[in-house]
């Protein structure tokens, strides 16, 4: 038993370094010095900073980041607010209507957003939404919304509708029970959302490549590539920059893991 | 008529799109003109000559299928690994998990820094143990390769949660009956364990296939296509052609060709897996 549990340990052990490795020899490539002979796998003696000033204003990364922030903070928000709105009756009202909605919105989780590149940038072009913000936002309130849906009505499914005839009784409306008396209890449901729906738009790559190439409209994925692909030999900045830029996604994660890893089950298990 | 907004969204931003999608991939447009000409099925036809799209498409499958059974196998690993209530297991579920919160695109990168030539990590250490270097992105098949592992590595991690939620909701005394009854770990793990937990195996192949037929950032990042074009995926010759090419019908054939493919696969994986399934009841 005990060399079982040892050889479960070492199991542990390597697969923790193996998925540390990665990440370490990011970080030791983001503070060495360019053009430092000294092997990428070990610890450098000194953090250089100027890879990091160096990435921060060439790739400017403060104005994708503020990018990024503002098209996730929007679309989150409206993606929930939406998304809840449709699930409520969608999941209470169990009519075929209802059912046939359900489906389809369920069924454009298939939709990969590549398949309809095209038409979706000619139908940009024809709304004057490349290089606006509202524009990628709207499309990953789009895009988000049969997950949060799923999420949503799933959830509301398991409230038992008492509530709701109670509320009625009492005189409230059908958005005053929603959002006064059925929202507080999805708790759960929508730290759920807002955990997978933040973290896909927070990191997205197609939506803002395709649409948003102004300098001062681009996202930080966005900023990141055409730094990248303009200074590939800079390694050192590049790697400060994929350090800069994820920083942000992983202070939150680690802050509130409980409520990411929670969040993400809950999402996988019902999706 | 609260889903009303929700429709609406999705009907102008998906649905109509969608159809549009279908009416540019018969014609000749090339992404700017205000003309261009019916050509009826031309750019299906076009297809099945072309050595770039039966590259792709090989490469595409690949991506989708070979990381959905390379992270299925290794999270449901994980899974049983984690699942032994070992000391420190917490902290290697949050390791494992770490990637998922970061952009593809920027783990692309990290696995560019490992593996380029000059100065890689991975030729450092092969010079160190005494090898030659090696440049897996100038190669076909290792550059697909790498692709895949990138694509595993970074996701491997969903596939771990939806096991170990799926290993937690097994009852315990299910186990134990078999246990009283003489069956071995191994044959508990194939007769009890593996089908109880099919739901999370189908659901979790089911987002690993549609995700990988997505797979665009990554490509991008590490070889953006490259070699030639040995490791592009359908997402990515569709964006090269239509920004790139000037060649909007045919990009527009090739996104229906992706959706198709997304279609039949995720539903032939939800049917044969979800025939599978077991009722815990």
């Amino acid at each position: 038993m005990t060399i079982r549990r040892g050889m479960l340990y070492a199991g542990l052990v390597i697969v923790a370094i193996a998925h540390l490795v990665p990440f370490y020899l990011l970080i030791v490539l983001a503070t060495r010095t360019p053009g430092s002979t000294s092997s990428i796998w070990a610890i450098p003696s000194t953090i250089n900073w100027p890879n990091f000033s160096g990435a921060w204003e060439g790739a400017n990364l403060g104005s994708g980041l503020v990018n990024t922030f503002i098209i996730t903070a929007c679309s989150i928000v409206g993606a929930s607010v939406i998304g809840l709105l449709a699930a409520y009756p969608l999941a209470r009202r169990l009519t075929r209507g209802n059912g046939a909605v359900y489906t389809s919105i369920i069924a454009c989780m298939m939709v990969p957003n590549l398949t309809i590149l095209v038409p979706l940038y000619r139908f940009m072009v024809d709304i004057h939404g490349v290089n606006e913000r509202w524009a990628v936002i709207l499309l990953h309130i789009t895009f988000n919304l049969p997950t949060i849906v799923f999420l949503y009505a799933g959830a509301l499914r398991s409230i038992p509708r008492e509530l709701d005839d109670a509320a009625a009784i009492d005189g409230a409306g059908r958005l005053r029970t929603l959002f006064s008396v059925l929202f507080p209890l999805l708790a759960p449901a929508t730290a759920a959302v807002f955990v997978i729906v933040g973290i896909s738009i927070w990191n997205d790559f197609n939506f803002s490549l395709f649409f948003l190439h102004a300098s001062d409209v681009k996202t930080v994925t966005v900023s990141m590539s055409s730094f990248f692909s303009q200074y590939n030999s800079y390694v050192e900045r590049a790697a400060a920059g994929c350090l800069i830029s994820s920083l942000p996604m992983v202070v939150l994660f680690l802050a509130l893991q409980k409520f990411f890893i929670n969040g993400l089950s809950t999402g996988a298990v019902k999706g | 008529m609260f889903y009303l907004p929700a429709l609406i969204l999705i009907v102008t931003f998906i649905g109509y799109p969608f159809i549009r999608g279908i009416a540019y991939s018969v014609t000749d447009w090339d992404g700017f003109s205000q003309t261009f000409s019916f050509v009826g099925l031309d750019q299906y036809a076009r297809m099945l000559t072309d050595q770039r799209v039966v590259t792709v498409l090989l490469n595409t499958l690949i991506y989708a299928i070979g990381s959905t059974i390379l992270q299925n196998v290794l999270g449901l690993g994980y899974a049983l690994l984690l699942d032994q209530k070992l000391r420190g297991s917490k902290l290697v579920r949050t390791i494992v998990y770490l990637p998922i919160i970061v952009s593809n695109l920027i783990m692309g990168y990290i696995w560019y820094f490992m593996v380029r030539f000059n100065g890689g990590a991975l030729n450092e250490f092969l010079g160190a143990i005494g090898q030659g270097p090696v440049n897996p992105l100038a190669d076909r098949n290792l550059a697909v390769l790498v692709i895949v592992l990138a694509n595993t590595f970074q996701y491997v991690g969903v596939a771990m949660i939806l096991y170990l939620s799926g290993l937690q909701a097994i009852p315990r005394s299910l186990m134990e009956a078999a246990e009283i009854d003489g069956a071995s770990p191994w044959r508990r793990f194939w007769n009890v364990t593996l089908p109880l937990l099919a739901p999370s195996v189908t659901i979790s192949a089911v987002v690993n296939v549609i995700g990988g037929l997505n797979i665009f950032a990554v490509i991008v990042a590490l070889t953006n296509g490259g070699p030639g074009y040995a490791s592009a995926s359908l997402g990515t010759i569709t964006y090269q052609l239509y920004f790139g090419e000037q060649n909007a019908g045919y990009a527009a054939a090739l996104g229906i060709l992706t959706f198709t493919l997304a279609a039949v696969l995720g539903l032939t994986t939800l049917y044969f897996l979800r025939r599978r399934e077991v009722e815990l009841s």
